[in-house]
C-alpha cells in the first residue's frame, strides 16, 4: 500500500485511466493511509469519507478520460478555505464546528476538475504563525521528524503531502505560509501572483497579502493543479482579468540562457551555513544547465519583516472584527449584555497569537501611531517593490533560500515571537510585492529538507515551473522520502 | 517606544478584548518586543515615497447593482450561536434588561 502513496498525480492518473485502479479504491485507500499515519502526523482537522467515496463512485460510473488528469485524485484543503460539506474553523475555537453555506471558488474549481476533497487540514489559528503550533485543536508534526514542527501556517497541508496522505493539498500564503512549510517538509509549494487565484471563500487574514496555492510532491503536479484553480472570478474584485496559460506547456523547455538573479541579502546573517551551502549548490546546477547567474542587491529586504507585521496585523485587526460572538460559532456563556458578548466571546475565542496581532494592528492604526507605523510600513513596501522592479528589468527569475533554517523543534520558538517571525524573513518580500514565489526541495541539512526559493515576475509562473522542472529532472532531492513514506 | 500595561489594556479595549492581569503582563512584554522590532522602519527616509496599500492589478471594479434572491435564511440562522423565532438571539442590550430600557 505504501507504494501507491509514493505515486504522483500523473502516475495515479495512468492507473485510473487504465482501470488498474478505480477512483473509489484510491479514495478508500487514501482514508486507510490517513487513518494509519494520523497518530504520527496529526495533519487533519476533519475528514469527509462518505461524501468522498460517493463522489469517487460517481466518477467511476462516468469514466475517467485520458485528458482529465485531475479526476479522481484525492486532495486536502487548508481549514481557512470554506467548504459546504465539512466544517471550517481556521483552527480557531471561535469557529468551532462552523459550517459554511457556500464553497470557496477554489473548492468549486477543484470539484469541477474532478479532484476528490478528503478533508480539512490543520494550520496556525487564522493563518497566524510559522509552526502550526497556534492551532486551537492539535499540533501537526513534520513528516521527516515528528519531534520537529511542520512549519506554518499551512503545516497540515505540507505534512499531509510529505507523509503520503494525499498527493496534493491547498494552502494559503500571507508571508510565506505555503513556501516555508513546503521547504520544511521537502515538497513543492507555489504562492502564485496576487490576483492569479480567487480569494473568495478564503477566511481573510491580510487581504492585500493573502493568496491560495497548491502543495505537491512534484513540480509538474503543482503546475497541473494551478492550471485548474487559477482564473478571474467576479466574486473577488482583486482577482486578475487575465487569460490563464497552460503552465505545463513550456515546462520542458529548459533553462539555457535564462537570467537568474541571486540577491546577496538573502544569504546574510541568520541564514544557516548548511542551508546556504545547499542553495548555492542548487544554483550551481542551474549554471551547469546553461542559465546565466549573477549576484544582485535587494537593499530594502531587511525592512520586510517589520513592515509586514504592521501591514498584516492592521488588516487582520479589521478583518477579524466580524468574529464577535453573534454571527458565527462561539459565544461566551458569561456575557450579560451586548458589549460583553463581543468582548468575552473574542477574549475566550481567540488564542494568544491572534489577540497579539489584532492589538498590534489596532495600535498601528490608532491616531497617534498611524503615520509612524502604518504609513511608514506602506512606504517600505513601495521601496521593496521598486527593488524587485529594478532586478526584473534585467533578470527572468530570482533564486534564494526559502527559509533561514531547517525545521525547528516543537515548542522551541513558540514563546519567542521575534524568532518565529524571522523564519519568514526570506518569503515575506514576495507577498509585499504581490510576486509569485515557490519552494522546491534542493538538499538536506541535519537530515531535514532544505528549500530553494524561486521568485518570478508578476504572472510569470510558467517561467518558474520551467526552472523548477529543469532542476527536478537534473537532481534526486525530490526522490528521497521520509521514513513515514518508506524512506530510510 | 516603551509601552506599558495601561496602554496595552487601552489597545485591548479598542480591539474588544479583555486581558487578565497575568495576560496583560505577558502581552506588554511580547508587544514591546514586536514594537521594538518594527521601529527598524524609522531608518527609512520616506520623503517623497508614496505608500503602497494594495498590489491588486484591478484598481476599480464596477458591476450593475442587481438584487438577487438568496433565500438562505434558515441555513444562515443555523450557523449563529442562538436563535429564537427566526431571529438571532443575543443577551439584553441594557445591563439590567428590558426593565431599564
Amino acid at each position: 500500500m505504501t507504494e501507491l502513496f509514493k505515486k504522483n498525480i500523473e502516475e495515479l492518473h495512468q492507473l485510473l485511466v487504465s482501470k488498474e485502479l478505480s477512483a473509489k479504491e484510491l479514495t478508500a485507500q487514501t482514508f486507510e493511509r490517513i487513518e494509519a499515519t494520523e497518530p504520527n502526523v496529526e495533519a487533519f482537522l476533519a475528514l469527509n469519507k462518505d461524501h468522498a467515496l460517493k463522489r469517487a463512485e460517481k466518477l467511476d460510473n462516468i469514466g475517467i478520460a485520458e485528458g482529465n488528469v485531475l479526476a479522481g485524485i484525492p486532495i486536502g484543503i487548508k481549514d481557512n478555505i470554506v467548504t459546504k460539506e465539512m466544517p471550517t474553523t481556521a483552527a480557531s475555537k471561535i469557529l468551532e464546528n462552523f459550517m459554511s453555506v457556500y464553497d470557496a471558488t477554489v473548492v468549486d474549481k477543484v470539484n469541477e476538475a474532478g479532484l476528490i476533497s478528503v478533508g480539512k487540514l490543520n494550520m496556525d489559528e487564522f493563518a497566524m504563525g510559522g509552526s502550526t503550533e497556534t492551532s486551537y485543536y492539535k499540533k501537526t508534526k513534520n513528516a521527516w521528524d515528528q519531534t520537529k514542527v511542520p512549519g506554518g501556517s499551512s503545516g497540515g497541508s505540507a505534512a499531509a503531502v510529505a507523509a503520503g496522505q494525499v498527493p496534493v493539498s491547498l494552502g494559503s500564503d500571507t508571508g510565506g505560509s505555503i513556501r516555508q512549510p513546503a521547504a520544511f517538509n521537502g515538497i513543492v509549494g507555489m504562492k502564485p501572483t496576487y490576483g492569479r487565484i480567487s480569494r473568495y471563500g478564503l477566511i481573510a487574514f491580510s487581504s492585500s497579502l493573502d493568496q491560495i496555492g497548491p502543495m505537491t510532491r512534484t513540480v509538474k503536479d503543482n503546475a497541473l493543479v494551478l492550471n485548474a484553480i487559477s482564473g478571474h472570478d467576479v466574486k473577488d474584485s482583486t482577482s486578475a482579468q487575465l487569460e490563464v496559460p497552460d503552465f505545463t506547456s513550456t515546462i520542458n523547455d529548459g533553462v539555457k540562457g535564462m537570467k537568474i538573479a541571486v540577491p546577496k541579502e538573502y544569504f546574510g546573517e541568520g541564514v544557516n551555513p548548511e542551508v546556504v551551502a545547499a542553495v548555492k549548490e542548487a544554483i550551481k546546477t542551474y549554471e551547469k544547465l546553461g542559465a546565466i547567474v549573477e549576484e544582485v542587491s535587494l537593499p530594502h529586504t531587511k525592512y520586510g519583516v517589520a513592515a509586514y507585521y504592521i501591514i498584516a496585523s492592521a488588516e487582520a485587526s479589521s478583518n477579524l472584527q466580524r468574529f464577535d460572538g453573534i454571527r458565527y460559532g462561539y459565544r461566551s456563556p458569561e456575557a450579560k449584555n451586548l458589549e460583553e458578548v463581543y468582548v468575552k466571546s473574542r477574549s475566550e475565542g481567540f488564542g494568544e497569537e491572534v489577540k497579539r496581532r489584532i492589538m498590534l494592528g489596532t495600535f498601528s492604526l490608532s491616531a497617534g501611531s498611524y503615520d509612524a507605523y502604518f504609513r511608514k510600513a506602506g512606504k517600505a513596501r513601495t521601496l521593496m517593490i521598486q527593488d524587485f522592479d529594478k532586478v526584473f528589468a534585467d533578470y527572468d527569475l530570482i533564486m534564494a533560500p526559502t527559509t533561514p533554517t531547517v525545521a525547528f523543534g516543537l515548542g522551541e520558538n513558540i514563546d519567542d515571537p521575534i524568532t518565529m517571525y524571522m523564519s519568514d524573513v526570506l518569503t515575506i518580500p514576495t507577498n509585499m510585492a504581490g510576486l509569485p514565489g515557490m519552494s522546491i526541495p534542493c538538499g538536506f541539512s541535519q537530515g531535514l529538507p532544505v528549500g530553494l526559493q524561486i521568485i518570478g515576475q508578476p504572472f510569470g509562473e510558467a517561467q518558474m515551473y520551467k526552472a523548477a522542472y529543469a532542476f527536478e529532472q537534473a537532481t534526486d532531492h525530490h526522490k528521497k522520502l521520509p521514513v513515514i513514506l518508506g524512506g530510510n | 517606544m516603551p509601552i506599558n500595561a495601561e496602554e496595552v489594556n487601552k489597545v485591548a479595549s479598542l480591539s474588544k478584548l479583555e486581558l487578565s492581569n497575568a495576560e496583560s503582563e505577558v502581552f506588554t512584554k511580547k508587544l514591546q518586543s514586536v514594537i521594538s522590532m518594527v521601529e527598524l522602519l524609522e531608518e527609512i527616509d520616506g520623503e517623497g515615497v508614496e505608500a503602497t496599500f494594495t498590489v491588486a492589478h484591478n484598481r476599480s471594479v464596477y458591476r450593475e447593482d442587481v438584487a438577487l434572491q438568496a433565500n438562505m435564511k434558515e441555513e444562515l440562522l443555523a450557523r449563529v450561536p442562538e436563535t429564537e423565532d427566526g431571529y438571532i438571539k443575543v443577551p439584553a442590550i441594557m445591563d439590567d434588561g428590558e426593565a431599564g430600557a
